[in-house]
């Protein structure tokens, strides 16, 4: 067993033991890097020299009997959307290319704090925007299990460097399904936090008020782990909430018997893969087996929810994006001719099409005498979502559902239908909407071995909830243990 | 005569810079004349990521305001996004609150040519400065200083209630007042910090609808607000007497020209697209906070004015000057708790005290001698110890020096002489020396008077209580 197929549990108590150093584990997966990243394209870009400081750093710490927690020394890796202070950050976008942040995101400040070495910079779609990662002005990142697909967007290179084995757990973020879609599509667990839950200080926005940074890895155990470093108020974010926070790890071993598990009509969509749905409904079963009550609700307002969300979302995009205009970072265009001109051909080469899809759509929804008709009205819809979830919650712990509706689809399958892509979304999103948490994790693979994954969504702030109910499944199956064939 | 048919009608919207330490959504200073783009941080530059956390403080203020200014303090208010691309604004909007701002419905009233007259408020919103564009300082580039990006303003929006250029300057004078009374804003024009916007239009008289407005964008001082409105109200009259319309534009005012000229059309008009603000939650102020803060409120410019007249038995000529500046006020009650002639102190203030202030600088608060010593030098010409004119040079070495007033007049020699026997020794002298004058003057000559008093007092170099001179002067020329 090579040390990069540790879980990141498992690591942290080889370096608690001093079995294993952090500039060993470091250096494995730099090297399993270096063996397979040109397949699959995780990383943007490395920060061999950072991380190799950090987990010096780190050892130095442990001999002195000093560590800075129980995760110190455990090499991780983020988004490209999280601003690392003096590595350069783009979001995958060719606007930001050069973009060398002068501070650091808070939780990319967390995982230093914790001592954990940050390998560098992962791939995503442009700005956060896709399903399947092909958005990304650098190229693609392809799936582990099988590199003629997609790992899913827009974390997919968080997604996939964790099913390739280069990392022991990452950050991802997560707007419309943007963690959870990837995990199912690779075989990792990925949780979108309460919103506010993680702060979103230094995560280059997409959509603010769904925006939710969360973390990834390859078992329940090991997002606990992360949720622990990660879960913290920041008075730098206005939206970040000052709930306690509890010990994600303490209660993970709990079970399922007691718990109402609430199974929601709508979320089994037509155009579902059979596979998948299959899957999930023997999870469903499963579930039942261990002690928990399935109970049958509705959500009514779903259908809205894809509609409402590619309204609100580019809407915030097209503020939040505007401030990419080549005066002061960034790219700028050459030979322009005036202001004007200057803008225009920044922003016309800097950003991708589905960006500047996004940033049209958003544009047209909050112009005057279009505001009323589909950003006030997206509004409305909102809230009867998320009365939808109060309600279900008044009756049930947790709901259980698909995360994808289909496998891992080829790479360029769906590039030229966006609307199609849209729907890749579309069990992931009213979550979102509504601000809770939700969980993706292994429940399964399909006969030609791509992963499946189920879906978990929580109250808020039950972030504990749902990673005991989903331990309580891994604990029943090998699926996490499951190896990528590269 | 076509101006004298026309009734204008003028709304101002006022830009206030709130004399806050820091920012509005970051900690950076908000002192003016820093270098360039020193007083910056992620946050204020608008780098990727970064969030807006609120300056309590402004809050404060803009409630401060509103409870001045009679208007309703909302509890409930939201941030909205104002979106346009300009190479100072960082990150291509601008933090404001739109439909549903902080302070609502308000009045101020004003003393203006025709009396009293009560101008409504219609809203006051705090929002966030843009930075500011250097366009001289290389022929081939722009430059962006981002120093007063993020600096927090309030956007005071007047209802169109003005009818003419010096009404508007009223209006703006009475709410600088009112502001620097709160300490919540400097008053400086020149350094921008105190700006305004007018929306101007003019109708028929006897018309019930207003007329097309225009709107002349960042006027920045009193002088120009009242030549660019009456500028704007003769181009408007003389576009509609001659047959035409007047477009819906902003305009700027060209000082040099003294004229007005057009910046944007309707058509050019800027669609803002706002939108509640993601990053910042709706605003919540309890009854509790407003409370505190009303008990905190100072006395304001008119209800002072009112309080001297009645309290110090001043005429409102003295009140009004007193009371235009918070400290000259204050200042002036300081002294009044030691000097109970309040007449007499406040000739000495609107006279010797702002004189020298004016002449040689200073402020009320600079000043090097005591409000005792003040009191005191007043009271030694009250009781005739000097004289007026004697009080007035102690004054002066008092402003230079800071020294007693009873050891100035010992060190000059300045005390007055009220000694009935001496006095009449020197009338005497003076009498016997001009014989011939006093006999003329007692013929019926009686406008020599004066020149007895002139050679009594010279010969007492000025020292000789008047009064007693006086006296003794008639009692010798048989008067």
């Amino acid at each position: 067993m090579q040390l990069t197929d540790l879980t990141l549990l498992e690591l942290a108590a080889k370096l608690a033991s001093g079995e294993v150093t952090s500039v060993e584990a470091t250096q494995a997966c730099l090297a399993r890097i270096s063996q397979v990243d040109g397949k699959v394209k995780a990383f943007l870009r490395l920060d061999e020299r950072g991380a190799l400081a950090a987990a010096e750093a780190s050892d130095a710490r442990r001999k002195s009997g000093n560590p800075h927690g129980p995760f110190d020394g455990v090499p991780v890796a983020v988004k490209d959307i999280f601003l690392t202070e003096g590595v350069e950050t783009t979001c995958a976008s060719r606007i930001l290319k050069g973009f060398v942040p002068p501070y650091d995101a808070t939780p990319v400040r967390l995982l230093k704090e914790a001592g954990m070495p940050i390998l560098g910079k992962l791939n995503q779609d442009e700005f956060a925007m896709g399903s399947s990662n092909e958005s990304s002005a650098y190229g693609p990142c392809h799936n582990p299990w099988d590199v003629t697909r997609t790992p899913g967007g827009s974390s997919g290179g968080s997604a996939a460097a964790l099913a390739a084995r280069e990392v022991f757990g990452t950050l991802g973020t997560d707007t419309g399904g943007s963690i959870r879609q990837p995990a199912a599509l690779t075989n990792t667990v990925g949780l979108k936090p309460t919103y506010g839950r993680v702060s979103r200080y230094g995560v280059i926005s997409y959509a603010s008020s769904l925006d939710a940074p969360g973390p990834m890895a390859r078992t329940v155990g090991d997002v606990a782990a992360l949720m622990k470093v990660l879960a913290r108020h920041d008075p730098l974010d206005s939206t970040s909430a000052p709930a306690d926070v509890p010990d994600y790890l303490a209660d993970l071993e709990q079970g399922v018997a007691g718990l109402k598990l609430g199974v929601p009509r709508e979320y089994f969509v037509e155009g579902m893969d059979p596979e998948v749905e299959a899957s999930v409904r023997s999870a469903l079963k499963e579930y039942e087996r261990l002690g928990a009550t399935l109970v049958d609700v509705s959500l009514p307002h779903t259908k809205y929810a894809l509609a409402t969300y590619y309204l609100l979302a580019p809407a915030e995009a097209s503020s939040n994006l505007a401030r990419y205009d080549g005066v002061r970072y960034g790219h700028r265009a050459r030979d322009v001719k005036g202001l004007k001109d200057m803008y225009g051909m920044t922003r016309d080469e800097g950003f991708g099409p589905e960006v500047k899809r996004r940033i049209m759509l958003g544009t047209y929804a909050l112009s005057a005498g279009y505001y009323d008709a589909y950003y006030l009205k997206a509004q409305k819809v909102r809230t009867l979502i998320r009365e939808d979830f109060t309600k279900a919650f008044a009756q049930v712990d947790a709901l259980v559902t698909p995360t994808s509706p289909v496998p891992a689809f080829k790479l360029g399958e769906k590039v030229n239908d966006p609307l199609s892509m849209y729907l890749m979304d579309v069990c992931t999103l009213p979550c979102n909407l509504a601000g809770l948490p939700g969980l993706s994790l292994p429940c399964g693979f399909t006969k030609a071995g791509l992963p499946i994954g189920l879906q978990l969504m929580g109250r808020p702030f039950d972030e504990a909830k749902l990673l005991r109910i989903a331990r309580a499944f891994e604990r029943e199956h090998d699926f996490t243990r499951r190896l990528a064939p590269i | 005569m076509p101006l004298s048919d026309f009734q204008p009608v003028i709304g101002l919207e006022v830009h206030a810079q709130l004399l806050t330490n820091t920012k509005i959504f970051c900690g950076c200073s908000t002192e003016f004349g820093a270098a360039p783009n020193q007083n910056t941080c992620p946050v204020c530059l608008g780098l990727p990521g970064v969030l807006p956390v609120l300056n309590a403080r402004v809050v404060e203020y803009a409630i401060r305001t509103g409870l001045a200014l009679g208007c309703t303090i909302n509890k409930t208010s939201v941030w909205s996004r104002k979106n346009y691309f300009y190479p100072d604004l960082p990150k291509g909007y601008q933090i404001t609150q739109f439909d549903q701002p902080i302070c609502e419905h308000g009045t101020l009233t004003v003393d203006m040519a025709e009396g009293e007259k009560v101008i409504r408020v219609r809203r006051i919103h705090m929002e966030e400065d843009a930075g500011k564009s250097v366009h001289d300082a290389s022929a081939s580039e722009s430059l962006v200083d981002l120093n007063r990006a993020g600096v927090p303003l309030l956007e005071i929006v007047g209802d169109p209630d003005l009818r003419s250029a010096d009404e508007a300057v009223d209006y703006l004078k009475a709410l600088r007042d009112v502001l620097v009374y709160l300490g919540v804003n400097d008053g400086n024009m020149e350094e921008g910090s105190f700006r305004c916007d007018a929306n101007v239009s003019v109708m028929r008289k006897g018309a019930t609808a207003y007329g097309q407005r225009v709107e002349l964008k960042n006027i920045n001082s009193f002088r120009f607000v009242k030549q660019a409105i009456e500028y704007e109200i003769a181009r408007q009259v003389d576009v509609i007497e001659s047959g035409g319309k007047v477009d819906q534009e902003t305009r700027l005012y060209d000082p040099n020209k003294g004229v007005t000229r057009s910046m944007r059309s309707k058509e050019e008009a800027h669609d803002y697209r706002y939108f509640p603000e993601p990053d910042l939650p709706p605003l919540h102020v309890t009854n509790e906070r407003i409370d505190e803060v009303a008990k905190s409120l100072p006395e304001l410019p008119r209800a002072k004015v009112t309080r001297f007249m009645s309290q110090y038995g001043l005429p409102a000529y003295d009140a009004k000057i007193l009371c235009a500046e918070r400290p000259l006020a204050d200042y002036f009650e300081a002294v009044a708790q030691h000097f109970k002639d309040y007449k007499r102190l406040s000739n000495w203030f609107l006279g010797e005290l702002l004189r020298l202030l004016k002449d040689e600088g200073g402020t009320v608060t600079t000043l090097r001698f005591s409000t005792v010593q003040f009191a005191n030098l007043l009271g030694a010409v009250e009781k005739g110890t000097i004289s007026a004119n004697a009080g007035k040079d102690v004054f002066g070495e008092m402003f230079r020096t800071g020294k007693d007033p009873e050891a100035i007049i010992a060190e000059k020699g300045l005390a007055q002489v009220s000694d009935v026997g001496a006095i009449e020794a020197v009338v005497d002298e003076v009498l016997a020396k001009n014989a011939a004058e006093v006999e003329k003057y007692k013929a019926g000559k009686k406008q020599s008077y004066g020149f007895f008093v002139g050679q009594v007092m010279k010969a007492m170099k000025g020292k000789g209580n008047p009064a007693l001179v006086n006296e003794l002067l008639k009692k010798k020329l048989g008067d």
